[in-house]
C-alpha cells in the first residue's frame, strides 16, 4: 500500500517539479553551451559532460512556461534517457522529496495540450503540489515541439 | 558460468568453421578431387559433431552426423562429388548454422531435428555404393580406410595434428569442468558412448575425448613425433592471435578518442606557455597518442575478404537458382577496413553482387550467341585510394541499355523528357539508384522489385561513401563504392561563423580561397541574386554559412569582420560551391560523436565533436548543408514572392535588356538572357497553322504571338489577328524567346536597343502580361513576363470562333 518513491525536484516558473530519482544521473551547475542552429527551440544546445556531449534541453520552452528572467543561469539536470544522456534545464534545484504512492494524482481534465503528455500527475505535498514530470516524453522532440519552436 | 563459457566458443569456432565449409564446399564442386580440401571438410563436421555430443546438442549431432559419414565418402574416393551432393551438403550446413543459431537464443538445438535432410544425405551416401548399411556398421566400413590414410602425405599428418590439437581443447573443457566439479561422470559417459558408435575413421581426435579425465602425457607416447612437433607448431601460431570481444575494442576506441581530446587540449596549452619541458612532454604525448590511436585503429580493421567469403555461395546460389554460370575472382581481399563499415557494407555488397548475376550476366546461351564464353565472370575488387576504400562489383553481362533506361524513367515519371534529353550517360545509370527504379524484365525472387538500388545507396551515404554505376551495352556493368576507412576520427577543418565553431570533414575539402576586402565587392558575382565567385574561370555558387544556420542576422553580409572574405571550396555529391564562413581556424582531428535523436532531424550537421578547449563543436553535413542551401534558393524567394523589397545585393546588379517599341510608342524591355536570336521576317512567310501565325524557321515551325495582340483589349485583339499583314507590308521584327525548352516568335514593332542598367527604380504593373514597370535609361519600361504571354497566347489559340474569324479574315 503504502509504497514510497524518490523524487529529485526542482522548481521552473515558481512551480515544483520532480523526476524520479533513479532516472537521474547528476545534477550540475550552468556550463559552456553551443548552440545548435536550425534546431527546435527547445534544444538549447550541446554539452560537454566529460567528454560526452549531452543535449540540452530547455524546460520552460518544452513546459510552455515562458522565457527564463535575464541573468538567470540555469541549472542542468541529467537524466537517462532511453536515447542516453539528456541535461534538462532547469530554474532552481530542490530537495529530494520522498513521497507516499497516496498522495499521487493523476493531472485534471482542464489540463490540455501537448504538456499533458508530459506531466504524468501530481503528488500532493503538504503545502504546496509536486509536479511528476515524465523524462523520456519531455526529452522526446515530437512534431508539437517542432512546432511550438517556430514560435522563436 | 562456465558452461555457458564453452557453449560460446563452441558458437564462435563453429561459425567460422561454417563459414570455412561454405567456401571449401563450392570450391570443391569445381574441383572434386582436392583430397585435401575433402579432408578439411571432413574434420570441420567432425568437430562440430564431436563438440555437440560433448556438450549435448543432440539433434544438431545428429545432423551433423549424417553429414560427416556422407563426407568421410567422398573422402574415401568411393563417391564423387556432383552438384546434388554439393546442395545437399550446403543444406545440412544451413541446418547446422540454423541449430547455432537457436542455441545462442534458447540454449537449446530446438525442436526440429531436419528428418528429411538426414534422409536424402543417407540416401546420397548409398547412392553408387555397395547396398552397405553406412549408419549401421561405420566402423566395419572405415576402418580399412583409416589405415590407408596413415600412409598418407604430410598434408594429412598435419591435418591430425590439427584434430589433435582440437582434441586438446576439448580435453580442456573437460578439465575445467571437473575442476569445477561439475558433474563429470556423465560427461565421460557421453564421450565414450559418442565413441563408440561413431567412425573411428579419424582416429586421432577419438583418444582425446576418451583421455578427457586422464593425464595428458599417456597419450604422446603413441603419437609419432612428427604429428608432435606440428602439434605444437599449431600451439605457437594460436598463441599468436587471441580473440577479444568487440565491445573491449569499442571501449578501448572511445578512450583512445578521449585521449586524443586530451593531447588537443594540452598541445593548445603548450603553445601559449613558454615551458621548454611541458612542450617536450606534449610533444611525445602528442606521438605517442597518434601512434595509439593509429594501433587501436588496426585492432578494429578487418580484411574485407571476411565478408568477401560469403560471395562464393551467394554467387553459386543465385546463379543455380537462375540456370547461369558464374565463376567469381576476387582482388585484394586484405584490404583492410573498420569493423563498422565492414559491417555497414556487408548487405550492400551482397545486394550488389546478386543483382550483378541475377540480371547482370546473360543466360550461357545468350552468351555463346553474343560470343562470349559460357560463364561469365564476377570480379570483386577493393583496394585503397587517398584515404578511402575503393570497392568494385563488375561483371562481363549484359550491360544497360542506355535508351532503355530513358525511356523507363520518363515513363515512371522520375524525369521529364527535356531532363532526359540533357542528362549524360553516366547521370542516366545513376538514375537506377532512384527509388522504385527497376530495369528487370521481370521480378525475380532475388532482385527487381525496385527496392534495392536505393536502399545501397542510402547505405552506403550513410557511413559517408558513394556509389557509381558505369556500364557498357553488351560488355559488363561495374558498380563503384567508395567508403572511408573510419568513422571514428577524421581530419576535419575547423572554421568559425556566427562566433560559434563548426568542423567540416576533410574529404569534402577541396581548396581554401581568401578574397581581400578591396576585391569582394568586384570578384563575388550576382546570377540573378545568387552570388557567384569565379574559380579558374568557372562559376562556383556561393553560400553563406550565417544565412544558411541562420545565424546573426545583423552580420556583415560579407561574412567577415575586416572585410575579408574566406571561402571553403567543398565538394558534394560531384557538385562543388564555396561556403562563406568568418574565419579559418585549424585542421584537427577529430572524434565524431553522434547527434542525439532530438538532433537527427536537423540535417545540416553529420555530428558533434569535442574541441581542445573542452568545447562541443557541431560537425557539417556537406551534402546536407548543400541540399538545404539549394533548396531554399535566395533568388527564387526574393524574385517571386517579395518583387517589391528586392534585397540590397539584387538591386545593385546591373542587367542587360533589349528595348523595344510597344503598341501607342510605349517602351518595354525583356532581359536579355531569355532572348535567343532577333530575327526579320518578309510578311509571305508568315503562315497559318491551325488557328496561329507560324513562320519556318530553321527547320523548325515556330509559332509566332504579336504582341499587340496580346497587350490589347480582347475587341483589339480579335481585331488584330483578323487584320494579316499585307503581303507588300516591310518585314515583320521579331524576338525568338527560349521558355521552358520552347522557342516562340513575338512580332514587335520597332526593336530599339541593348541596355545595361542596373533597373532599380520599379512600381508595380499596370496591365497583364507585365511584371513590373523600371526605369531604365531615364524612362520608364515595361518589363514583359514571358511565361504570362505564353499563357495568354494559348488561352487565345483555344476558343474555335476566334480561330476560325482569324483564319477567315487572312483569305
Amino acid at each position: 500500500m503504502s509504497q514510497t518513491s524518490q523524487f529529485c525536484t526542482f522548481y521552473l516558473d515558481k512551480l515544483l517539479f520532480g523526476v524520479e530519482l533513479k532516472g537521474v544521473q547528476e545534477v550540475i551547475r550552468s556550463l559552456d553551451m553551443t548552440k545548435v542552429p536550425l534546431a527546435p527551440a527547445v534544444v538549447s544546445g550541446l554539452i560537454n559532460l566529460r567528454g560526452q556531449i549531452v543535449t540540452a534541453v530547455d524546460l520552460r520552452r518544452r513546459l510552455e512556461l515562458g522565457p527564463r528572467p535575464p541573468g538567470m543561469l540555469a541549472m542542468n539536470v541529467v537524466v537517462r534517457s532511453e536515447d542516453g544522456a539528456v541535461s534538462l534545464l532547469v530554474d532552481e534545484i530542490g530537495d529530494v522529496v520522498e513521497v507516499n504512492e497516496d498522495t499521487f494524482e493523476p493531472p485534471p481534465e482542464t489540463l490540455r495540450g501537448s504538456v499533458r503528455t508530459m506531466i504524468v500527475g501530481v503528488h500532493k505535498l503538504k503545502d504546496r503540489l509536486l509536479h511528476v514530470l515524465d523524462t523520456e516524453k519531455a526529452c522526446q522532440m515530437t512534431e508539437a515541439a517542432e512546432n511550438a519552436s517556430t514560435g522563436r | 558460468m562456465s558452461d555457458s563459457d564453452i557453449v560460446q566458443e563452441f558458437l564462435v569456432e563453429s561459425y567460422e568453421n561454417l563459414d570455412r565449409l561454405d567456401r571449401e564446399l563450392v570450391g570443391l564442386e569445381k574441383n572434386p578431387h582436392d583430397r585435401d580440401a575433402l579432408g578439411s571438410v571432413f574434420r570441420t563436421i567432425h568437430t562440430i559433431k564431436g563438440t555437440c555430443g560433448f556438450l549435448g546438442f543432440n539433434k544438431l549431432e545428429k545432423v551433423a552426423h549424417v553429414g560427416e559419414n556422407l563426407l568421410s565418402r567422398l573422402r574415401d574416393g568411393q563417391l564423387t562429388l556432383n552438384p546434388e551432393l554439393t546442395t545437399a551438403l550446403l543444406g545440412m550446413v544451413d541446418a547446422v548454422r540454423q541449430m547455432l543459431k537457436e542455441i545462442q537464443a534458447t540454449g537449446q538445438d530446438g525442436e526440429v531435428d531436419y528428418p528429411e535432410l538426414r534422409e536424402n544425405l543417407t540416401r546420397l551416401q548409398q547412392d553408387g555404393v555397395s547396398p552397405v548399411k553406412p549408419t549401421k556398421s561405420p566402423a566395419h566400413q572405415k576402418v580399412p580406410s583409416s589405415t590407408r590414410e596413415r600412409r598418407i602425405t604430410p598434408a594429412h599428418m598435419k591435418a591430425k595434428a590439427k584434430a589433435l590439437s582440437s582434441a586438446a581443447a576439448l580435453e580442456k573443457r573437460a578439465g575445467k569442468k571437473r575442476r569445477k566439479g561439475v558433474r563429470l561422470q556423465p560427461a565421460k559417459a557421453a564421450i565414450s558412448g559418442r565413441l563408440s558408435e561413431p567412425p573411428i575413421e579419424e582416429p586421432p581426435p577419438k583418444p582425446g575425448p576418451v583421455r578427457a579425465g586422464e593425464p595428458v602425457i599417456s597419450r604422446t607416447d603413441d603419437v609419432l613425433d612428427a604429428q608432435h612437433t606440428l602439434e605444437s607448431r599449431s600451439c605457437d601460431q594460436a598463441a599468436e592471435t587471441i580473440r577479444v570481444g568487440v565491445n573491449v575494442l569499442d571501449k578501448l576506441m572511445t578512450l583512445v578518442g578521449e585521449l586524443v581530446l586530451a593531447r588537443n587540449q594540452l598541445l593548445q596549452i603548450s603553445n601559449t606557455v613558454e615551458d621548454a619541458s611541458l612542450q617536450a612532454v606534449s610533444q611525445r604525448m602528442n606521438l605517442i597518442a597518434t601512434e595509439l590511436q593509429e594501433e587501436v585503429m588496426k585492432t578494429r580493421l578487418q580484411p574485407i575478404g571476411n565478408i568477401w567469403s560469403q560471395f562464393p555461395r551467394t554467387v553459386r546460389d543465385v546463379a543455380l537458382g537462375c540456370g547461369k554460370e558464374v565463376r567469381i575472382e576476387m582482388e585484394g581481399k586484405e584490404t583492410e577496413l573498420d569493423k563498422t563499415i565492414i559491417q555497414a557494407i556487408k548487405d550492400p555488397l551482397t545486394h550488389l553482387v546478386r543483382n550483378s548475376v541475377d540480371h547482370g550476366i546473360e543466360l550461357p546461351e545468350v552468351r555463346m550467341k553474343a560470343g562470349k564464353e559460357r560463364s561469365g565472370r564476377l570480379i570483386l575488387r577493393a583496394f585503397h585510394e587517398g584515404g578511402q576504400v575503393n570497392i568494385e562489383i563488375s561483371d562481363d553481362g549484359a550491360g544497360l541499355n542506355v535508351d532503355r533506361l530513358r525511356q523507363k524513367a520518363i515513363e515512371k515519371a522520375v524525369i521529364t523528357a527535356e531532363q532526359a534529353a540533357r542528362m549524360s550517360e553516366r547521370e542516366i545509370f545513376n538514375l537506377i539508384f532512384l527509388p522504385g527504379f527497376s530495369t528487370a524484365e521481370k521480378v525475380t525472387n532475388v532482385s527487381g522489385r525496385g527496392v534495392g538500388m536505393d536502399v545501397v545507396k542510402t547505405n552506403v551515404e550513410k557511413i559517408g561513401g558513394t556509389v557509381d554505376l558505369q556500364s557498357t551495352l553488351g560488355q559488363g556493368t561495374t558498380v563503384r563504392v567508395k567508403i572511408p576507412l573510419t568513422l571514428a576520427i577524421i581530419p576535419a577543418l575547423v572554421v568559425t561563423s556566427g562566433g560559434d565553431r563548426y568542423a567540416i570533414p576533410q574529404v569534402s575539402l577541396l581548396e581554401l580561397v581568401r578574397l581581400e576586402a578591396d576585391e569582394v565587392a568586384k570578384v563575388i558575382e550576382l546570377v540573378h541574386g545568387a552570388p557567384v565567385y569565379r574559380l579558374r574561370g568557372r562559376l562556383l555558387p556561393l553560400v553563406y554559412l550565417n544565412r544558411e544556420l541562420k545565424l546573426a542576422a545583423d552580420a556583415n553580409p560579407a561574412g567577415a569582420t575586416d572585410g575579408a572574405v574566406n571561402i571553403v571550396v567543398l565538394q558534394a555529391d560531384e557538385r562543388q560551391f564555396g561556403l562563406i564562413v568568418d574565419q579559418i581556424n585549424d585542421t584537427e582531428e577529430i572524434v565524431v560523436k553522434p547527434l542525439r535523436k532530438q538532433l537527427k532531424l536537423v540535417r545540416t550537421f553529420a555530428g558533434s565533436s569535442i574541441m581542445g578547449d573542452g568545447k562541443v563543436a557541431l560537425i557539417l553535413d556537406v551534402l546536407g548543408l548543400a541540399q538545404r542551401a539549394s533548396v531554399v534558393t535566395v533568388t527564387h524567394d526574393r524574385a517571386l514572392t517579395d518583387k517589391a523589397a528586392e534585397s540590397a545585393a539584387a538591386a545593385a546588379e546591373k542587367q542587360t535588356f533589349l528595348l523595344f517599341a510597344g503598341p501607342g510608342d510605349s517602351r518595354m524591355a525583356v532581359p536579355l538572357s531569355t532572348l535567343a536570336r532577333l530575327e526579320e521576317f518578309p510578311v509571305r512567310q508568315v503562315e497559318m497553322s491551325g488557328s496561329q501565325w507560324v513562320t519556318q524557321y530553321r527547320g523548325q515551325i515556330l509559332p509566332l504571338i504579336c504582341l499587340n495582340a496580346v497587350l490589347e483589349e480582347r475587341r483589339h485583339k480579335q481585331r488584330a489577328l483578323a487584320t494579316p499583314p499585307a503581303p507588300d507590308s516591310p518585314p515583320i521584327q521579331v524576338l525568338v524567346l527560349n521558355h521552358e525548352g520552347r522557342s516562340f516568335g513575338l512580332v514587335v514593332e520597332r526593336i530599339l536597343d541593348i541596355v545595361e542598367d542596373r533597373a532599380d527604380v520599379k512600381s508595380a504593373a499596370t496591365r497583364p502580361s507585365v511584371l513590373y514597370s523600371v526605369v531604365i535609361g531615364d524612362r520608364v519600361t515595361e518589363l514583359l513576363d514571358i511565361p504570362a504571354i505564353l499563357r495568354n497566347a494559348e488561352m487565345s489559340a483555344t476558343p474555335p470562333g476566334l480561330a476560325a474569324r482569324a483564319a477567315g479574315g487572312g483569305n
